[in-house]
């Protein structure tokens, strides 16, 4: 994200600095200075390779066979068969993706903005803002994990707390939240929403305090009322926050797997809340492994990021240089 | 996937939440490593042996503990415990055992162990069954050699799988155990009048292996012993249409399992068994370590799961074997050797049982003197039987009967249909679990 929005400086500074510095001589770097920057930039480069994408290019090959995970010599190049038995033949495949989508959906409409909304109204020095903070970020402290362990027992068909309140515990009136699979999905956005916005509230928060008060004023001075203010000065005005904010929602619906894991049991997927990435462990982890079959899955979805994130910058590389 | 997570009572799901949650979520990347990491002492140390355990509840915990403590006063050779969590300990095993397993580590039975000795990711132990063989009968011989006829496990104990309820609630009512499938029905819908839920069930979260044990009873009675063997390694289509018979028995009994099934625990739903709310419960032995009372003890009873086809009568029991086995590359091999021979002693059996009497010991020579009623029963019912299986996940290939299977057969029982399409979704994922 910082280098998109740093990009621009760059070439200029250097490049001033440089010229007046020494014409003549193209290496004014001592010896030593460049064995540190070797060191400095090869080393981190290094790591890069190795624990990015030599992985990644790994996965990929991978995917293209299959393998048991256990010795080297059973690796079986079987060429496009993952893909094709993926796509056509592999029943929690297309659900996974549906919800996949579901769930960036619901992220990006409900919760993201409601943590907008609540983060401009607690900007505004309201009484108490201070316990409001704390308490809708409080989720955000607790690691995924526990939150579904909190929810798992909110959920609880038989002493949870909300059968408890709508009282649905009585035989025959049983609403199990985290096993039907018309409704287990629901059931863990909304565990997960009650998280992504107290994130989304103190971003945007911080993005707000560094907000030039003149604008408003300006604002105000005009004949804005509030509505107006916050959709075509705030709102606009807080542009990199709002980049973060998209791509930390896009970033947290691709990767969605901790919460689902947690309150699925611990299993991988079930009915009703498959999702890719807890496919891609299904074949991956566990006593036997399909590391070929998982591959692929991983190759899909990495493609699938790639395609939302790349356009995504891609966009806004372009309106960037429209508005220079 | 589990065949049992042995937890005890107090904890109710919190607490295997609460394991799952801290040391299952990040199984995927970390419990490799993790486990491998707090591994071993230094290679080779000659006064000390390693040993894997996944018994990390309370009750196995202590008797592993009991039977360590007793080898090392006999030998002196130390033994270093590497316990984990129960899930944890599964899911990782492929990575556990080609890092620096422990020397010894505990395993199941059947086509799980043979799997991982074909893939040479264990050793052979003949020389253990030359001295322990003797105690053995032919069926747990046959349990424990590999596919290459040598032998890789040393079995501890195993435990029935049966329909468990309470006397004193079929006293009352005046119920009897049913023999037959009909009778099985009927018992099932008088129950139901009767305000009870008859068959206790709780298949939620991690817990969806629990439902396997009708399952697998429900073949076996239905298409024996032969054709249930060989759906399970992938021999026969699970279209076929003895299948569809199965789930349409299955379809009979669903209306008269306790509701909400999906969202609850199995140790839930054995306490409501206990606690007189449900009638009855296709469940393992182990629900004993549900029950903390002697008296309640006593008032549990079984009966094993009823006829449905004369031909194939009651001759199979659902009885899942848990034991030892060696690394492929011990650290220690003489005292890993030592360490096994221990464990299949009459006397470690007997050490292990004192302190977890909702096993049974598999040596013939074990004491069953101190047996409880259950257990006593449990022994003849196992002694008894002409066909012994394992577990589907312990017969089968585990991540076709967790990642396939299980999906399949949990959302069908939740909205029990004719199955048809659920069993052709299973039978499309087959050729890639069983392809040589």
């Amino acid at each position: 994200m910082t280098s998109t929005l740093e990009a621009p400086e760059e070439p200029v500074t250097p490049a001033a600095r440089r010229s007046p510095a020494r014409p003549g001589r193209p290496r004014r770097l001592s010896l030593r200075d460049r064995l540190f920057l070797g060191v400095i930039v090869g080393v981190p480069l290094l790591a890069l390779l190795i624990f990015v994408w030599l992985p990644a290019l790994a996965s990929f090959a991978l995917s293209f066979t299959s393998w048991d995970g256990i010795s080297l010599s059973d690796v079986d190049w079987i060429g496009w068969e993952n893909y094709s038995e993926i796509f056509t033949n592999y029943p929690p495949f297309w659900p996974a993706v549906q919800h996949n989508v579901i769930w960036l959906l619901f992220t990006a409409l409900l919760p993201t903005p409601f943590g907008i909304f609540l983060a401009y109204q607690l900007d505004r020095k309201i009484r108490f803002t201070r316990i409001y903070q704390t308490a809708i970020f409080l989720p955000m402290v607790l690691s995924l994990a526990v939150v579904g362990l909190i929810w798992e027992i909110i959920y609880n068909p038989d002493n949870g707390l909300l059968n408890g309140i709508i009282g649905a515990v009585s035989p025959g009136t049983h609403i199990d939240w985290l096993s039907d699979p018309d409704l287990n999905l629901w059931a863990v956005l909304v565990a997960s929403a009650w998280r992504h916005t107290g994130y989304i509230m103190i971003l945007y928060l911080a993005g707000l305090k560094g907000f030039d008060p003149a604008l408003k004023e300006a604002a105000a001075l005009d004949g804005a009322n509030g509505r107006q203010t916050f959709l075509r000065v705030v709102f606009p005005a807080l542009k990199p926050v709002n980049i973060v904010i998209l791509v930390v929602t896009a970033m947290e619906s691709l990767r969605a797997f901790d919460i689902v894991y947690v309150l699925g049991g611990g299993i991988g997927s079930k009915p009703g809340m498959e999702l890719l990435s807890l496919l891609i462990t299904d074949n991956i982890v566990g006593e036997t492994s399909h590391i070929g079959y998982g591959s692929a899955i991983a190759v899909i979805m990495l493609l699938v990021s790639l395609t939302a994130i790349c356009t995504f910058l891609v966009q806004n590389f372009r309106k960037d240089k429209e508005e220079e | 996937m589990t065949q049992q997570s042995r937890i005890p009572a107090t904890g109710g799901p919190r607490r295997r939440s609460v394991v799952n949650g801290m040391m299952g979520v990040g199984a995927a990347a970390l419990a490799g490593p993790a486990l491998t990491a707090c591994g071993g002492p230094p290679a080779g140390d000659p006064k000390s042996v390693t040993f894997g355990s996944n018994g990390a509840d309370a009750t196995p915990k202590k008797a592993y503990a009991a039977v360590t403590k007793a080898f090392t006063g006999k030998t002196e050779l130390k033994v270093k415990t590497n316990t984990v969590d129960h899930d944890t300990f599964q899911k990782s095993i492929s990575s556990y055992l080609q890092g620096t397993p422990d020397d010894t580590f505990t395993w199941f039975a059947g086509y799980r162990m043979q799997y991982f000795a074909e893939k040479k990711l264990a050793a052979p132990v003949d020389d253990v069954w030359e001295t322990i063989g003797s105690g053995y009968s032919e069926a747990a011989k046959q349990l424990s050699k590999g596919t290459d006829g040598k032998y890789y496990f040393v079995p501890l104990y195993n435990y029935p799988w049966a329909v468990f309820y309470r006397k004193s609630v079929f006293k009352e009512r005046g119920y009897t155990a049913p023999a037959t499938w009909s009778q099985f029905v009927a018992l099932a819908k008088k129950m139901k009048k009767d305000g009870l839920s008859p068959i206790a069930s709780g298949y939620g979260g991690g817990d969806s292996w629990s439902i396997l044990g009708a399952f697998d009873y429900l073949n076996l009675r239905a298409n024996g012993y032969d054709f249930h063997m060989d759906l399970m390694h992938g021999g026969v289509a699970w279209s076929d249409k003895r299948m569809s018979r199965v789930l349409d028995l299955w379809r009979e009994i669903a209306p008269y399992y306790q509701p909400g099934a999906g969202g609850r625990s199995w140790q839930d739903a054995a306490q409501s068994l206990l606690e007189k709310k449900s009638g009855m419960a296709v469940i393992g032995l182990f629900l004993g370590q549900q029950i903390t009372d002697p008296a309640l003890r006593d008032d549990i009873d079984f009966f094993p799961f009823p006829e449905i086809d004369p031909a194939h009568g009651m001759d199979s029991v659902e009885a899942p074997t848990d034991g030892f086995m060696l690394s492929r590359s011990p650290k220690n091999p003489e005292g890993a050797r030592k360490f096994l021979e221990f464990l299949g002693s009459p006397e470690a059996e007997n050490i292990y049982m004192g302190v977890d009497p909702s096993n049974v010991a598999v040596h013939s020579k074990a004491d069953t003197s101190k047996y409880n009623a259950l257990q006593k029963k449990s022994a003849e019912l196992i002694g008894a039987a002409k066909h012994i299986t394992q577990f589907s996940d312990r017969d089968s290939d585990p991540g076709f009967i967790s990642t396939v299977v299980l999906p399949g057969l949990t959302q069908w029982l939740s909205h029990p249909d004719d199955g048809t399409a659920t069993l052709k979704k299973i039978e499309s994922q087959r050729a890639r679990f069983f392809s040589g």
